[in-house]
C-alpha cells in the first residue's frame, strides 16, 4: 500500500470515529472560536474606523491647510490666501468657469450621546458655495439643504442617530448665534456623516472667529496632483501644506488604528497561547482514546507517517470548525455594530463608524485556527507515531 | 469531623495529578485567561479609580459651548472674588512640537506662580518660579521632559507650532529654561509651561484667551457651590463658563473615548466561557475515568457526600491555584514598568484580585459540580463492573 493510501485509509477511519470522541473534541472547537471570535471582533473595529476614514477622501481631490497643520483643527488661511489656492492651476472648472472648491471654516460643538448622556465635541463644518459640485456624494435624505445667511445646518446621518437634539427643526447655541437644523444627509457612510454642515460665511460671521481653516478642490484628474501641489508650494504668498484628500484622513486614524491592532494581537495572542493547550489536550485523549486502534493499525503494516497524519488532520478538522464558529460569531455579532469615539483623530470630533468583518479578517483568523490546530495536534501526533506497539495492545 | 480537605489532601492531590501533562495543560489554559481577565480588568478599573481619586479642591472652568471656544482671561479676577477660591490660574493650549510637527511637546501658556499653588503636586524650587517671573521668555518644563531632549537650565529652546504665528509670521519661538519640576505624582507627565504674557505679546492672534481657568478651594464640600456661582457670574453673557470638579472632567473625558467597557467585558466574557467549558470537560474526563477508584472509595466506607467533596475540592485546587498564577503574573506585568511608562504609577487594583478570585472559586464550582455529583451518584455494584 503506498503511503499516501495508507494516510487516506486511517484518516478516514479517524474521521468516521470523530462523533464517538464528541465531548473532548468539542473543547478544540470552542476554544479556538473563541480565539478567533475575539481576534476578528478587535481587528473589525480599526478596519471598521479605517475604511470609514478612507472614504472620506477621494484621490482626485486636495485638502489644502496652512504648513505644518497635522489636522484641520490647527490650521488656519486667511482669505486671501484661499483665494489663491482656488485660482492655482490644476482645479477643474465647472460650466461657468468656476473652479470647484471649498474654503472650509471648522469649530467643535458639544452634543449629548444618545445612549448614555455622555458629553461630546462633533465638528461644525461651514462650506463653501460650491460643496455640491465638489461632493456629488451629499445627498440630503431629510428636510432640505441650509441656506446662505440663515443660520442653519444640515446633519449627518450618523450624528442625527448617535446624538440628541440634532432632529429637523431642532435649535442648538453657539457662543455666536442659534442654529436650526434643517436637513439630514449622507455621503456614503464616511466620516462627514459624524459632522454637520452649514455655509462657512454664516458660520466665521455668527462666530467672530477669523478665517477659514482648509480649502477643498476638486482636480481636473488624479495626475493634475503634482501640478496643483507644485503651483502653490512654489508660490512665495502662501505658506501651505497639500495631501490628497484621501491621504489627509488616512493620516487622521492611523495612530488610533495602529493602537487598536496592537490590543488585538496581543489579546490574540494570550488567547491563542491558552487555546494551544487545551488543543494539546485534547488531542492527546484523542489519542489515548484510539490507543488500541492505533496499535493494531501499527501491527498490521500502517507506518508512523500515516498515524502522524491522521491525528494533524483531525486537529486541523477540528481547528477549522472552530475558526468557522468563531467567524460566524463576530460577523453575527459585530459586522455592522455601530460605535463611537473621540479618538478617531482631530478634524472630525467625535467620530461614529461601524465595526467591519471583511474577508481579509475572516482569513487572518481560520489561518490562526489552523496555526494552533497544527501546534496542538503536532506533539500528540509524535506520540501517536511513536508508540511501542506491544505495551500499546496491552494496555488496555 | 474536620475539613475533608486537610485530612484527604494527599488523596486529593494525586487525584488531581493523576494524569501529569492533561493537569498541566488544564492548568496552564486557565492561568492564561487569568492573566488576561487580569491585564484587562486591572486597566479598566485602575482607569476608574485613577478617575474617581481624582483631586476634589481643584475646578476647571471652560467655555459653555465648547473648550475650544477660549475664555477672556479677563475673568481671573473675578474668578479670584468668589468666597473659597485659594488661586487662579489657567491653561492657553500651545499645542508645539519640537524639532519636527512629529514630536509633538504638550505646551502650556500660563500664570505659573498660582498654578503651582494649585497643582501642589508638582514640586518646584521656588527661586524657578521667581526667574519665570523675571524672564519673558522663560519656560519651566518637567523633570522627565527635560531628560527625554537633554536640556538644561540656559538652553534656548526653538518650539514649533502649528496654531500660533507670532506677530513677525514666524512658526517657531524661542524659550528660555529657567527651571525644572517634578511632576512623579502624575507619573512624570511631560508639561511645558511658558509665561501668558510673552504668548499675548506675541501671538498673530487669539492673545488674551484661555481654554482652561484651574480655580483652586480651600475647602472640597464647597465645589458645588463655588462651581454654581462662578457659572452664575457669567451666565447669559457672550462667554458663559461651565465649571467642573477634576474628577468629572476626567469621567467626561474618559467616557468620550467610546465603548471601552464594553469591549472589555466582552472580550473577558468570551475567554471565561471558553475556560469554563474547557475545564468542566477535563473534570468530567477525570472522574469517568476513576470511576472504579471512586467505587473502592466508597467500598471502603467513604459517605456519598465525602465523595462529593473531594472531587469538588479537586476542582476548586485546579482552579484557585492556576487563577493565582495567572493573577500574579498580571500583577508582575503592572509592576514591571512597561505599563508604567504609559500610565504612570498603575499597581494591580485589590479589587481585580478580589474578582479573580470570586471567578476562581465560581469557575471551580460550575465546572466541578456535575462530575462531583455523578461521583456522588455511583453506584459501587455497577462502578466495579465498569457498567
Amino acid at each position: 500500500m503506498t503511503l499516501f493510501k495508507q494516510i487516506a485509509a486511517v484518516t478516514t477511519m479517524n474521521f468516521k470515529s470523530l462523533p464517538h470522541r464528541v465531548g473532548t473534541s468539542i473543547v478544540i472547537v470552542i476554544g479556538i472560536a473563541g480565539v478567533v471570535a475575539v481576534l476578528i471582533s478587535v481587528l473589525a473595529m480599526s478596519t471598521g474606523m479605517i475604511e470609514t476614514m478612507e472614504h472620506s477622501g477621494r484621490d482626485d481631490r486636495a485638502i489644502v491647510m496652512r504648513n505644518g497643520s497635522a489636522s484641520e483643527t490647527g490650521s488656519a488661511l486667511g482669505r486671501d490666501a484661499a483665494r489663491l489656492v482656488e485660482d492655482a492651476p490644476g482645479i477643474r472648472r465647472d460650466a461657468a468657469g468656476k473652479p470647484i472648491a471649498s474654503a472650509e471654516s471648522l469649530r467643535l460643538i458639544n452634543v449629548f450621546r444618545k445612549e448614555d448622556n455622555a458629553e461630546v465635541s462633533v465638528a461644525m463644518r461651514g462650506v463653501g458655495p460650491q460643496v455640491q459640485a465638489l461632493r456629488p456624494e451629499l445627498k440630503i435624505v431629510q428636510g432640505r439643504m441650509f441656506r446662505p445667511a440663515v443660520t442653519e445646518v444640515i446633519v449627518g446621518k450618523a450624528a442625527h442617530d448617535e446624538f440628541k437634539g440634532l432632529n429637523l427643526g431642532d435649535q442648538f447655541k453657539t457662543r455666536g448665534a442659534t442654529w436650526t437644523v434643517v436637513g439630514v444627509f449622507t455621503t456614503g457612510g464616511d466620516s462627514h456623516e459624524s459632522t454637520l454642515i452649514t455655509d462657512a460665511e454664516t458660520l466665521i460671521g455668527a462666530e467672530q472667529r477669523g478665517g477659514f481653516q482648509s480649502v477643498t478642490v476638486q482636480l481636473e484628474s488624479v495626475g493634475a496632483f503634482q501640478k496643483f501641489k507644485d503651483a502653490l508650494t512654489s508660490n512665495p504668498a502662501l505658506a501651505v501644506d497639500v495631501s490628497r484628500e484621501r491621504d489627509y484622513y488616512r493620516r487622521q486614524s492611523e495612530t488610533i488604528s495602529k493602537v487598536i491592532y496592537i490590543i488585538a494581537y496581543v489579546v490574540g495572542g494570550i488567547m491563542a497561547v491558552g487555546a494551544i493547550f487545551s488543543a494539546l489536550n485534547t488531542m492527546y485523549s484523542a489519542v489515548s482514546a484510539r490507543l488500541r486502534e492505533i496499535a493494531t493499525l501499527r501491527a498490521i503494516g500502517f507506518g508512523a507517517t500515516a498515524m502522524v497524519m491522521s491525528v494533524l488532520a483531525e486537529a486541523l478538522l477540528l481547528a477549522l470548525i472552530g475558526g468557522a464558529i468563531g467567524a460566524a460569531i463576530a460577523w453575527l455579532f459585530f459586522n455592522g455594530h455601530q460605535v463611537s469615539t473621540s479618538a478617531g483623530g482631530a478634524g472630525v470630533g467625535h467620530l461614529i463608524f461601524e465595526l467591519s468583518v471583511s474577508p481579509m479578517l475572516i482569513a487572518i483568523g481560520i489561518l490562526w485556527a489552523c496555526g494552533i490546530g497544527l501546534i496542538g495536534g503536532l506533539f500528540p501526533a509524535v506520540r501517536a507515531a511513536r508508540l511501542p506497539v506491544a505495551t500499546a495492545l496491552r494496555a488496555i | 469531623m474536620s475539613l475533608p480537605g486537610l485530612k484527604y489532601f494527599g488523596l486529593i492531590w494525586a487525584g488531581l495529578w493523576r494524569k501529569r501533562t492533561r493537569t498541566f495543560f488544564t492548568m496552564a489554559s486557565i492561568v492564561v485567561a487569568f492573566l488576561l481577565f487580569g491585564l484587562l480588568q486591572g486597566l479598566n478599573q485602575g482607569f476608574n479609580t485613577v478617575v474617581t481619586n481624582l483631586n476634589v479642591d481643584r475646578l476647571y472652568v471652560s467655555a459653555k459651548t465648547n473648550m475650544t471656544d477660549g475664555l477672556p482671561l479677563s475673568y481671573t479676577a473675578r474668578i479670584k472674588a468668589v468666597p473659597g477660591v485659594r488661586a487662579v490660574s489657567h491653561w492657553t493650549y500651545f499645542g508645539g512640537y519640537y524639532r519636527d510637527a512629529r514630536n509633538p511637546i504638550p505646551a502650556f501658556a500660563t500664570d505659573v506662580e498660582p498654578l503651582f499653588q494649585i497643582y501642589r503636586e508638582l514640586k518646584i524650587k521656588p527661586e524657578y518660579i521667581e526667574a519665570m517671573k523675571k524672564t519673558r521668555t522663560g519656560v519651566v518644563v518637567s523633570e522627565q521632559l527635560a531628560k527625554q531632549y537633554n536640556w538644561k537650565i540656559g538652553d534656548r529652546i526653538p518650539l514649533g507650532t502649528s496654531i500660533w504665528t507670532t506677530k513677525q509670521g514666524s512658526s517657531t519661538w524661542m524659550f528660555d529654561l529657567v527651571g525644572t519640576f517634578d511632576a512623579s505624582a502624575f507619573g512624570g507627565f511631560p508639561s511645558f509651561y511658558i509665561n501668558q504674557d510673552y504668548f499675548d505679546e506675541n501671538a498673530a492672534f487669539g492673545a488674551h484667551t484661555g481654554h482652561y481657568f484651574l480655580v483652586g478651594i480651600t475647602d472640597p464640600h464647597q465645589a458645588t457651590r463655588i462651581s454654581k456661582q462662578i457659572d452664575a457670574l457669567f451666565a447669559n453673557s457672550t462667554y458663559e463658563t461651565r465649571t467642573q470638579t477634576e474628577s468629572a472632567l476626567a469621567q467626561m473625558q474618559l467616557k468620550q473615548l467610546g465603548d471601552i467597557n464594553f469591549i472589555v467585558n466582552a472580550i473577558v466574557g468570551a475567554v471565561l466561557f471558553t475556560l469554563l467549558f474547557l475545564t468542566a470537560n477535563t473534570m468530567m474526563q477525570s472522574v469517568r475515568e476513576r470511576t472504579p477508584e471512586l467505587a473502592v472509595l466508597k467500598t471502603l466506607g467513604f459517605s456519598d457526600g465525602k465523595v462529593l467533596t473531594l472531587v469538588l475540592i479537586e476542582a476548586l485546587l485546579l482552579c484557585v491555584v492556576a487563577a493565582a498564577i495567572g493573577l500574579g503574573l498580571a500583577t508582575f506585568v503592572f509592576e514591571s514598568g512597561a505599563l508604567r511608562r504609559i500610565f504612570g504609577n498603575f499597581g494591580m487594583p485589590a479589587i481585580v484580585m478580589a474578582m479573580g478570585g470570586g471567578t476562581a472559586l465560581l469557575l471551580a464550582l460550575i465546572s466541578g459540580l456535575p462530575p462531583a455529583w455523578r461521583a456522588r451518584q455511583l453506584n459501587i455494584v455497577d462502578a466495579l463492573a465498569g457498567r
